[in-house]
């Protein structure tokens, strides 16, 4: 029922902070879930060995399309083996409007942590790359779209506090189209607004803040964390965006231009530094690092 | 005067009409003069008891209420000498976010307020009060203003949300609301924000960084409007009354959740049935709010600017 549920929710694009938006070319591979050795990619609709995509970063050996990837597998793609240790993983999310859609809140959250294995939808914790001590976050889509509630929100502030006082670069890899997170209302909300100001104060200690956004980066987060790293570099092809595809559609009525709200779109129009492809991601992070002096 | 009418306010409406119309008559008799005080007593008793107990949807339609006192009002009845500054020195003039100068008191202030217009060819120009970059780089020209030439920031927030739009998402909608929440939360004056209307999410909390953060009786601010949660949650926008109770984004619920510090009342019946007396309960808030944070030190007033909405969330702490 859980998968059910959330994909249905998935497959809704609709304005504001918090967004659900589907990605437009992604199928997330659900985890714990039975899967034949063959996948079909969603974007070039070649069958491609299942094995080979993994052993490539969960990219597609014909067109290089980015699949999903879980914020546990980036981890281990971005942090040496073996170095990462999680922090704050003891929060969890309460259900503090009571609120409840076709299923009630608290219900849906045990749902997502069984069909995913994650306590919420961001993983924090330090590590290393390449030998260099960084803090890092990743944002997980298949849990509640990735959405920021509070304890996304609680966990990115002591993570970025912690790297303030430790001076440690900060890394944060965002996959959330589901922006804030509507569940927890107004709550969610006030989470941008206290995560960018630990950001300010990190930057004003002088933190070197690296931001990654892949595939979908929308609303609530795209409108806060995600859009004030020092660097801020994208997969290719990443939905990103404030509003979601469809409201903008509905709200002025007309088709959207080709490859509208893509990594490509944002880093023409001056928003994004770098197109990163994900087997390069870890080599870009250590030499970013270096050049910054961190 | 409420004007154009919200389906609860049906007998509201009907018996201000009856009013006027005895109101207007030059050569009342007797019982007429009497039944003219029945029926503003009825009147008073009728506003009392819906005012009383709007339900969550209800407080939607009232918020989003034509008549409503907005940003350039407060301006005229609570504020002196307003100057506007237009420029965002980036792209043009976006007429959703009005900046400027004022007085008020014996203070001299910057002011930042969304703006709806009230005719349609001012609401048309200003976008409904949804801002598009533009509206937000202006904004924090002006914070930046207000900082070096140390005047208190007054934010009037009344927006259903930042606008969704090809134009906007080319010009940085995510970007420049993140900049601001960045650059409120350590800017050096003091900031008073009020929600005055629709706190329509990223649009309402990109000027909504503040040391005050007050809400008026029959405003809302939300995550999402209740038509884009129901469109998502429910599958219909039909059931936004359902999604604007689950929310929980009327004042009250938002004092119990220590997102806002203050609830301003309205008169009774609301703002839109008498600007002035609103405008005076907010020149007496905001003059209260100037006086108590302009001695603060600048350092504890970061202090506690951050604090306040660090504070903010729900989570518990479980063992493993
Ligand atoms: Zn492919």
């Amino acid at each position: 029922m859980a998968n059910v549920e959330s994909s249905a929710v998935a497959s809704s694009a609709q304005p504001t902070m918090s967004e659900s938006t589907p990605s437009p070319s992604n199928t997330p591979k659900k985890r714990g879930v039975p899967e034949g050795l063959w996948l079909k990619c969603p974007a070039c609709g070649a069958s491609v060995y299942k094995k080979e995509v993994e052993q490539r970063l969960n990219v597609c050996p014909k067109c290089e399309h980015h699949f999903y990837v879980s914020a546990p597998d980036r981890i281990n793609q971005v942090i040496d083996e073996g170095t990462f240790e999680p922090m704050n993983e003891q929060l969890r999310s309460t259900d503090p409007l009571e609120f409840s859609d076709r299923k009630r809140y608290v219900e849906r959250l045990v749902g997502e942590q069984k069909r995913t294995g994650l306590t919420d939808a961001v993983v924090t914790g330090v590590g290393m790359v390449r030998a260099r001590r960084v803090s890092i976050a990743v944002t997980d889509s298949a849990f509640i779209m990735g959405s920021m509630g509070s304890v996304v929100g609680e966990r990115l502030t002591r993570l970025i506090e912690h790297s303030t006082k430790q001076n440690l670069p900060l890394i944060i890899i965002s996959a959330s189209g589901g922006g804030a997170r509507m569940h927890e209302g107004i709550l969610s909300l006030m989470q941008m607004a206290k995560v960018s100001a630990a950001l300010a104060r990190y930057d004003k200690a002088g933190g070197l803040f690296i931001s990654v956004l892949t595939n979908p980066t929308m609303g609530g987060v795209a409108a806060s964390f995600a859009s004030l790293g020092d660097l801020c570099f994208a997969e290719p092809k990443a939905l990103i965006g404030f509003a979601g595809p469809r409201t903008i559609k509905a709200t002025i009525g007309i088709e959207l231009p080709e490859g509208f709200q893509t990594s490509e779109f944002f880093l023409e129009h001056g928003f994004i530094d770098r197109i990163v492809e994900r087997k390069n991601l870890k080599t870009e992070i250590a030499r970013a690092i270096d050049y910054c002096g961190k | 005067m409420a004007g154009p009418g919200l389906d609860f306010e049906v007998e509201i409406a009907d018996l201000e009409s009856r009013i006027n119309t005895l109101q207007r008559q030059t050569d009342r008799t007797t019982p007429a003069d009497d039944e003219l005080r029945s029926l503003r007593l009825e009147l008073t008793q009728k506003l009392r008891d819906v005012y009383s107990s709007l339900d969550p949807w209800q407080t939607v339609q009232v918020a989003r209420h034509k008549n409503r006192p907005y940003t350039k009002d407060y301006l005229n009845l609570a504020f002196d000498d307003f100057v506007e500054l237009h420029g965002d020195k980036h792209y043009g003039d976006d007429r959703a976010i009005l900046t400027g100068f004022a007085k008020l008191d014996r203070f001299k202030v910057m002011v930042i307020g969304h703006q709806k217009g009230r005719t349609f060819k001012e609401r048309a120009a200003c976008h409904f009060g949804c801002a598009h970059p533009e509206g937000y780089r202006k904004a924090m020209a002006k914070m930046k203003m207000a900082e070096k030439y140390k005047l208190p920031l007054v934010c009037f927030i009344d927006t259903p949300g930042a606008y969704p739009g090809v134009g906007a998402e080319e010009r940085g909608q995510a970007q420049v609301i993140a900049e601001s929440l960045f650059l409120m939360s350590q800017l050096k004056t003091p900031i008073i924000c009020v929600v005055i209307g629709e706190g329509g999410s990223g649009g309402a909390i990109g000027i909504g960084v503040g040391d005050k953060v007050a809400i008026m009786q029959h405003a809302y601010y939300s995550v999402i409007s209740p038509e884009g949660c129901a469109g998502i949650l429910w599958k219909s926008h039909e059931h936004a009354p359902k999604a604007a109770a689950a929310l929980k984004f009327t004042s009250d619920n938002l004092k119990r959740l220590g997102v806002v510090d203050d609830v301003l009342d309205e008169p009774l019946g609301g703002a839109h049935r008498d600007h002035h007396q609103m405008a005076a309960r907010m020149k007496t808030y905001l003059s209260k709010c100037l006086a108590e944070l302009e001695h603060q030190p600048m350092d504890q007033l970061l202090d506690n600017r951050y604090d306040k909405f660090r504070r903010i969330g729900e989570f518990i702490e479980q063992a493993e």
